[in-house]
């Protein structure tokens, strides 16, 4: 015999939770790489994130010159599925915690 | 192949029987490439009866296979597994999904291509695959040249890759109406 389990979420004050992903953001990384072209990468950046083709076309220039650009960041679960989505496209991304 | 244009609302281009038969072997060495992956996840009752699979823990040693699924996270290993077990079944039907538009809408023996905007972008990241593969194994660099020497072993495999470079160039033109 058993009861259903009380899940996670119910215990965490949300307001809280809020504040720490506000103060703290989870970032999507996107690194430079030889074999993605410099207008896929900026096609993929509007397809996936409804960047402007300006937009897109600035992070992905920081991307080639800088190395790496922060495309997108939110709560952990935003940026989880982002960097999932990036893999899916073929691009070389990571997440981190912002500093 | 000529590059691709934008027909009457679809993604147009014609391909020579060499051309499809050279894009549909790589396109299928991929996908199988995927496929062991797939396989060599240890068999798991749980997932059977639930169909939630977890994915490995661990990245793949193959070096082609670690570029096309690669970490989440660069430095937290325990983090980068987890989120591998939870994401990489579903990353792995994504690619095989867009392999299986490139090999069921490619003719086998050539000739013309038309396809719908959906269509196009499972091709676009299917060649991407593709590129990511070959270009892992060329050890290709940014400033790689147009030819190598006739010499070296990877000269013929470039002229393929830098081929594929320029049909996915094409085809992003013609999708994003530039």
């Amino acid at each position: 015999m058993t009861t259903p389990v009380e899940l996670e979420q119910t215990q965490v004050d949300p307001a809280v939770n809020e504040v720490e992903s506000q103060d703290r953001p989870w970032l999507s990384i996107v690194w430079n790489d030889p074999v993605n072209l410099m207008s896929y990468v900026t096609y993929v950046f509007q397809k996936l994130f409804g960047y402007s083709r300006d937009e897109a076309t600035k992070l992905m220039l920081d991307v080639h010159h800088k190395g790496r650009a922060v495309v997108t960041q939110g709560s952990r679960d935003k940026v989880e599925i982002d960097v999932a989505k990036l893999h899916g496209a073929g691009l070389w991304a990571t997440m981190q915690r912002d500093v | 192949m000529n590059g691709w244009r934008r027909r009457g609302g679809l993604l147009v281009a014609h391909l020579t029987e060499r051309e499809a038969g050279l894009l549909r072997g790589m396109v299928g060495q991929v996908r199988d490439m995927l496929e062991a992956r797939v396989a060599a996840l240890p068999r798991d009752e749980l997932a059977e009866l639930t169909g939630i699979t977890a994915g490995p823990t661990t990245p793949p040693e193959d070096r082609v296979l670690a570029r096309l699924l690669p970490d989440f996270h660069r430095e937290d290993a325990t983090l980068s597994g987890g989120l591998r077990a939870l994401h990489e079944p579903e990353l792995l039907a994504v690619k095989d999904g867009v392999a299986g538009v490139v090999l069921d809408t490619c003719p086998a023996r050539g000739g013309r291509l038309r396809l719908t905007d959906e269509q196009a972008q499972a091709w676009l990241a299917a060649l991407n695959d593709v590129r990511l593969a070959l270009g892992t194994v060329l050890e290709v660099t940014e400033d790689m040249p147009d030819e190598l020497p006739a010499d070296d072993p990877r000269a013929p495999h470039l002229v393929v890759y830098h081929w594929l470079t320029w049909v996915q160039e094409s085809l992003i033109q013609a999708l994003a109406g530039t």
